[in-house]
């Protein structure tokens, strides 16, 4: 089967293609691109004034199942993906059980590839139960088909064990991510430690919470030759420290969300918890450095943490409720404000939502080029909407945007040739 | 904040300076010619999450001397664990013909959460480290009784002010007031971003300095519920450097005041000769919180008939 994207904004951050032109896809995979390669016909979608561009891969996703499915699903969260315009998510292993096996790892990609929306990594833990004591099942989760590893939603506290993990894995090439933050350093904290904390007499997450721990894990990774990617970095200290990392050839990425990108403690308003996640909202300047560190490529990818939680949940004393909020169906018009407000070109902001993490954990798609899987996404970039989470794919409600005007809007989704999403 | 604010008292840092002034006024109208009970036939809810004596009393009484019906809730812990969510309950007690809500709670914003999902008005009789409005409001109160103004004065607020929602809500409102606010306690327990929350506050990790020619000394317990950490090293090293004894109190104005929101540790934060003083109001505080929660009472369930008769 083809399918021909035509007359669209080419836009391919890897190679720095940009011109108008069409696409065709042959089963699965694209078979040319550029100007005036094909005509009309059947198959053909319209793409005139669209971009389109690689599908979106999101390194940073909790898809809740198993064991938590009132909050999401495999199918409710690959179909926000899509409709976000994610191609892929790597799925967090924090479900109940903890994805600590080849059983559940390879039961998530069974499940995705029955759905049918997004494709789904899994992201197996590091340590049984993520209880941050003994080695997880690595080698046959890898069999199975993990990307990386990760106990995320907690650290490893204790450093030996983060470096056996690291030892062992280097031999499979497998990434380790990283949640920094320093428990003893953090313990209690609900929102960014700083004025605004003070203010609404909430304990406080310091930045050194996080900071402490991206250093202890920067140290490690370097002598144990590990590739460590730095999961949610959220401080303008993370961000020095990954620089002079990266400097000295350390194999080190990192990550950022949509949210601090765009918001800083000061926003936390009524003690609203859709306003709460882990790590928190920082301060003006911690945000101005994630801007800075994403645009010059010290961070290297836009992860969502897409963390769904049910209203009720969420609906609680600030203190209660859980962290986390969804991300999927806004990351791409969040991202776009910061391009629309000179922070960031067009080419670094789809790079860090395509290529860029592509190569971080070494996945397929990520490019526009002939013989690619066929993973595209094709977005409206001046469409505006309103957030309005009750029309959202997701099974959660709990976003902080929720009632903003966004601009920029995904219209087809399209994996391994099939169109997953298209607008309504 | 703005819409929920004119409702509900969440608290001070969301009033403005005219709204704080009616109620201050109010209060000293009461306190000249006892209030009518415009409230009779109404029902209001005092539901406290912590243990407390005197502010759930203070309410209780002035709830009734406007002439309002209380139902008391004091939801112990196991209820808590039992597992009903905040609102839940609250959902559940509003259902019995409740005109307002009087809350307590240990965590910050819990009364910001129940105001945004109730139609009557909320009180924050106190929520975790957030704020105790009603508190700074009668600290206030007191204050001007004795010194005729709040602009200029130099006032002391001395303890654990990390954790203190008295702490919080006084330096709002003496700040907007145009005080001189001098916050003093332990580094650990006095963070200097504190000196951010307002104009002309100042942090001090010396006593001496903060007492030095001030004319109001508002004492502060150490809330050692409230600590998970180690803040200090010891209760005597507290007492040895932080203590409001006699001796220090010379340092303050010959005219100071001394208060304390209760409850009072004799011998820690305070001196037992200081608490018992021609200086201290702690007793006349206690009174005077009666006056203010009257005011806010009337003036959150009753703005109408409280115009009208003091028209």
């Amino acid at each position: 089967m083809n399918l021909i994207l035509q007359g669209g904004r080419l836009f391919d951050p890897a190679s720095g293609r940009d011109e108008t032109g069409d696409l065709v896809i042959q089963e699965d995979k694209i078979r040319d691109l550029g100007p005036g390669i094909a005509a009309a016909g059947p198959g053909v979608l319209d793409c005139r004034g669209l971009i389109v561009c690689p599908g979106f891969i999101d390194l940073h996703v909790h898809l809740r199942e198993p064991g938590q499915e009132y909050k999401e699903t495999i199918e409710s969260g690959t179909r926000a993906a899509a409709a976000g315009g994610f191609t892929a998510v790597c799925a967090m292993p924090n479900t109940h059980p903890v994805n600590d096996g080849a059983g559940a790892t390879a039961y998530l990609i069974q499940r995705a590839k029955e759905i049918g929306a997004a494709r789904v990594y899994p992201v197996g833990a590091i340590t049984q139960g993520s209880r941050g004591e003994a080695l997880a099942a690595i080698g046959a989760m890898r069999r199975a088909g993990a990307v990386a590893l990760s106990d995320d939603g907690r650290p490893v506290m204790n450093g030996q064990i983060l470096r056996r993990a690291m030892e062992y894995a280097a031999r499979f090439g497998l990434p380790i991510v990283e949640h920094a933050e320093d428990l003893n350093l953090s313990a209690g904290g609900v929102m960014h430690e700083g004025a605004a904390a003070l203010r609404l007499g909430l304990r406080g997450i310091s930045a050194e919470s996080e900071a402490a721990m991206v250093a202890r894990d920067i140290l490690l990774a370097e002598r144990c030759g590990a590739r460590l990617h730095i999961a949610h970095l959220s401080t303008a200290a993370s961000v020095r420290l990954v620089a002079a990392a990266k400097a000295r050839g350390v194999p080190v990425t990192a990550e950022v969300t949509p949210h601090h990108l765009t918001l800083t403690d000061e926003d936390i308003r009524d003690y609203d918890a859709n306003f709460k996640m882990n790590p928190p909202l920082r301060a003006a300047a911690d945000r101005e450095a994630v801007i800075a560190a994403l645009a010059d490529g010290t961070i290297d990818a836009v992860a969502t943490d897409h963390a769904p939680h049910a209203q009720h949940e969420k609906a609680q004393e600030f203190s209660r409720a859980p962290f986390g909020v969804i991300g999927l169906e806004t990351a791409l018009p969040l991202v776009l404000r910061l391009v629309a407000a000179g922070r960031l070109t067009l080419r670094r902001a789809l790079d860090a939502l395509t290529a860029r993490p592509a190569q971080v954990f070494n996945l397929p798609g990520g490019r526009l080029e002939p013989g690619a899987v066929a993973d595209v996404t094709v977005f409206a970039p001046q469409e505006t909407w309103v957030c309005d989470p009750a029309r959202g794919f997701s099974k959660s409600r709990n976003t902080p945007f929720a009632g903003q005007t966004l601009a920029g809007r995904v219209r087809h989704t399209i994996v391994a040739g099939r169109v997953v999403y298209s607008a309504g | 904040m703005g819409e929920s604010q004119s409702r509900h008292l969440l608290g001070i840092a969301g009033l403005e300076r005219p709204a704080i002034q009616a109620l201050l006024d109010r209060a000293a109208a009461m306190q000249r010619r006892p209030p009518e009970k415009l409230l009779a036939g109404r029902r209001v809810l005092v539901l406290f999450y912590e243990p407390s004596t005197r502010t759930r009393t203070s309410f209780e009484v002035a709830a009734r001397r406007l002439g309002a019906e209380t139902v008391s809730v004091t939801a112990s812990a196991s209820s808590i664990e039992k597992g009903e969510s905040l609102l839940d309950t609250v959902y559940t007690l509003r259902a019995m013909a409740v005109d307002a809500i009087i809350m307590r709670h240990g965590e910050s914003g819990a009364p910001f959460l129940v105001a945004r999902h109730v139609d009557v008005p909320v009180i924050n009789a106190g929520d975790g480290m957030h704020e105790h409005p009603t508190q700074a409001l009668l600290d206030a109160f007191t204050i001007l009784r004795h010194k005729g103004r709040i602009a200029g004065l130099n006032v002391a607020i001395v303890g654990d002010i990390l954790h203190s929602r008295v702490a919080r809500s006084n330096l709002w409102l003496l700040s907007r007031f145009g005080a001189r606010v001098r916050l003093c306690g332990p580094p650990s327990l006095l963070p200097a971003e504190f000196a951010a929350l307002g104009a002309g506050i100042e942090c001090h990790h010396q006593l001496e300095p903060a007492l030095d020619g001030a004319d109001v000394v508002m004492v502060l317990r150490i809330q050692m519920e409230r600590m998970r950490e180690a803040f200090f090293p010891s209760e005597a090293e507290y007492v040895h450097y932080y203590s409001v004894t006699a001796e220090r109190l010379r340092l303050a104005r010959p005219d100071a005041i001394v208060m304390h929101p209760g409850p009072m540790i004799r011998g820690v934060e305070i001196g037992a000769e200081v608490a018992d003083s021609p200086q201290s109001v702690i007793r006349e505080q206690v009174e005077n919180g009666v006056l203010i929660r009257m005011a806010v009472l009337e003036q959150l369930l009753a703005p109408a008939e409280a115009a009208e008769k003091s028209a």
